[in-house]
């Protein structure tokens, strides 16, 4: 080391000693990402991979493109990813469309009236999502309570069909979603300052252009984070339009189940899956790609 | 200094309350077209308060305000034409320096040309030429604060309201800045209004300045005699430092115990006073009688070295103290006597002045 014979030879064995503690340090602090680190790896990735390996395999062993060929030439999986994206579009749309004004006026209140509003938000979360699955189809059933009340009270003459359709399917998936994009809407209006509202009205701006111009830029991410984690879960989503959908709206959580429920077959159900995930990959890497191009041209306004 | 186009302020019997709490109880200001005034007082005082009530945030209980002849108590604050720099600068996080100084040229439906050229003239006026492509995040705290004063002058508004502004800077760059506000505002000569804490940045920057205490107006005058002849113990213990001593007057002559006190005014009615003593108004004088000064006589209790000064504290027996600066020099220093040696100080009879004895 030409630096210790230049200068004093103090405090040389020290720094290796320090280094060491450094690395200690951030290795404890590693450790402490382990136990969850593990679990993804053995119960997420691991999965992952015996999937797509599954798919390239009959069930004899041989190596086979058939699942995914199956995919391509049968025109009823097309229509299945269709519906998927289609319910998964409309419920993150009309829960943002809702969302978002509920979130601004929570972000109005003085922050005790917010967080008792956040725990009605919330309060879904405290009965299984099944149970709340069940009760909208007795809500909006021929002879439930929606159409009954209706009915009598003279707003249609016909009983509405609320249920086993694509409308029961959205009704209950935006109300299961909806805290979903509540949440971060809220977190990221919470920290908006207020007194660029009041630089917008003072430099002559309308509430409304006040809104446009200052607020709504500044809530874009949290609404695009609320929007993401909303159609992610859509995606995915099983029970609901299977009890809602009354086998109308087959997406492909349920298509995955009849094909390892009724024919066993692995391979098949294993290909959907991978084309699922994939698909939303390239979604989520256009989506970003795109917000990533709003804001800058944000900025350039 | 006033332009043709400053407007005067009036503002009438304004009062507003929290809940039982009178933040502004019955407050009348006239503003003066073109008069930099500004708002000084304590935190909680109101000062602030009275800027947003201008401003509009903050929709009073009562009263009248006018800017010029009209009548803005009830108007909403994007209809009041006023500029106004925050004290955080609420500058838009989602625009660059010239899409901020822009937006208020945009929403006046300037054209693209007019916009361009008004905000680089703008830029160029707060020493920020060239600097309309940076984000806001890429800019220092006082060139910030350039950016906001840009933005509240580019549409021409004829009164401008500044909350704080400076306070978020350091000592040089506050210092640097008051002269700067100072000297645009000469140049453009608009009406404005300033709030601040700082004496001493009221003191440098202000026409005249607005005390304010608990609510109330407490005296409205040019920084010369807000100085040197405070209304009251409340304007001259907050505004420099001073000492006080129980006088009584009585025949139109004033004493201090026994002493005859010469005043450089008329001496009030008949009664108590207080007489302040300003530390840098008085000097160390030695025992032979001199013409224009009221002597006061006691004992050095302890002196602290300050840079440029020397503060002394002295007791002049009964409870009573004064202090006293006097100049680190060579010669200032030698002047004064040892610790617990007897001293007697001048206070010439001009700068004599008498307060009332209620606070």
């Amino acid at each position: 080391m030409d630096a210790s014979t230049a200068s004093p030879p103090l405090g040389d064995d020290h720094a290796a000693a320090l280094r060491k503690d450094r690395l200690i340090e951030r290795w404890l602090m590693l450790s402490l990402a382990a136990p969850a680190l593990l679990l993804v790896a053995v119960c997420l990735l691991v999965p992952i991979a015996w999937l797509f390996y599954l798919s390239f395999y009959t069930d004899a062993g041989a190596a086979t493109l058939i699942n995914y060929q199956r995919l391509v030439e049968q025109p009823s999986y097309a229509r299945i990813f269709w519906t998927t994206f289609k319910v998964s579009i409309l419920t993150t749309g009309i829960c943002a469309v809702l969302g978002y004004p509920l979130a601004y006026f929570m972000s109005q209140l003085s922050q005790r009236a917010a967080n008792l509003c956040m725990i009605l938000v919330l309060l879904p979360f405290w009965t299984s999502l099944l149970v709340r699955t069940y009760a909208w189809l007795v809500l909006l059933q021929r002879t439930g309570l929606v159409n009954s009340w209706g009915m009598q009270l003279g707003l249609w003459s016909e009983p509405l069909p609320l249920v086993n359709n694509l409308t029961g399917t959205l009704i209950g998936m935006v109300h299961i979603m909806l805290p979903f994009i509540v949440l971060p809407l809220y977190g990221s209006m919470r920290t908006i300052d207020r007194t660029l509202v009041q630089a917008a009205a003072n430099l002559g701006a309308s509430p409304v252009q006040s809104f446009w111009r200052v607020f709504l830029p500044l809530s874009l991410p949290g609404l695009t984070a609320g929007a993401l984690v909303v159609f992610i879960l859509c995606l995915g989503f099983y029970v609901t339009p299977e009890v809602l959908g009354g086998g109308r709206v087959i997406m492909v959580s349920s298509r995955i189940a009849t094909d390892i429920d009724t024919f066993l077959n692995w391979g098949s159900a294993s290909a959907l899956g991978a084309v699922l995930l994939l698909s939303t990959l390239i979604l989520l890497g256009i989506a970003s790609r795109l917000t990533k191009g709003l804001s800058v041209t944000g900025v350039g306004h | 200094m006033a332009s043709a186009s400053a407007l005067d302020i009036h503002v009438r019997q304004v009062s507003k309350s929290y809940g039982a709490v009178a933040v502004l109880d019955r407050v009348d200001l006239h503003v003066q077209a073109g008069e930099f005034l500004t708002l000084l007082g304590p935190s909680g005082s109101g000062k602030t308060t009275l800027l947003m009530v201008l401003a509009g945030f903050t929709r009073p209980d009562s009263g009248s305000i006018l800017f010029g002849s009209r009548e803005v108590i009830r108007l909403a604050p994007q209809k009041r034409d006023l500029g106004m720099v925050f004290q955080n600068y609420a500058l838009f996080p989602h625009m660059n320096v010239a899409g901020n100084i822009a937006f208020p040229l945009r929403l006046r439906k300037v054209n693209a040309a007019d916009t361009a050229r008004r905000v680089e003239a703008a830029l160029e006026m707060v020493q920020l030429g060239g600097y309309g492509a940076r984000g806001i995040h890429e800019l220092s705290g006082g060139q910030r604060q350039r950016v906001a004063l840009a933005r509240a002058l580019v549409f021409e508004p004829r009164i401008i309201l500044m909350d704080e502004p400076l306070s978020a800077l350091d000592k040089q760059l506050r210092e640097l800045m008051q002269l700067e506000l100072r000297r645009l505002h000469e140049k453009l000569g608009t009406t404005t209004i300033y709030v601040t804490h700082d004496q001493r940045e009221a003191l440098t920057m202000s026409d005249r300045i607005a005390v304010i205490n608990k609510g109330t107006l407490a005296q409205l005058d040019t920084p010369r005699n807000i100085y040197a002849r405070p209304n009251n113990r409340f304007v001259a213990e907050f505004i420099g430092e001073s000492a006080f001593l129980n006088v009584t007057v009585s025949g139109g002559v004033c004493r201090y115990r026994d002493t005859v006190i010469q005043t450089g005014a008329a001496a009030p009615r008949d009664g108590r006073c207080q007489l302040m003593i300003r530390p840098e108004q008085v000097q160390i004088i030695g025992g032979a009688p001199s013409d224009g000064m009221n002597r006061f006589s006691g004992r050095i209790v302890s002196r602290v070295f300050q840079g440029d000064t020397l503060r002394i504290e002295i007791d002049l027996g009964g409870g009573d103290a004064i202090t006293l600066r006097v100049p680190a020099s060579a010669a200032g220093l030698g002047s004064v006597p040892a610790d617990g040696g007897p001293i007697t100080l001048g206070l010439s009879v001009a700068d004599t002045t008498l307060l009332p004895d209620a606070r």
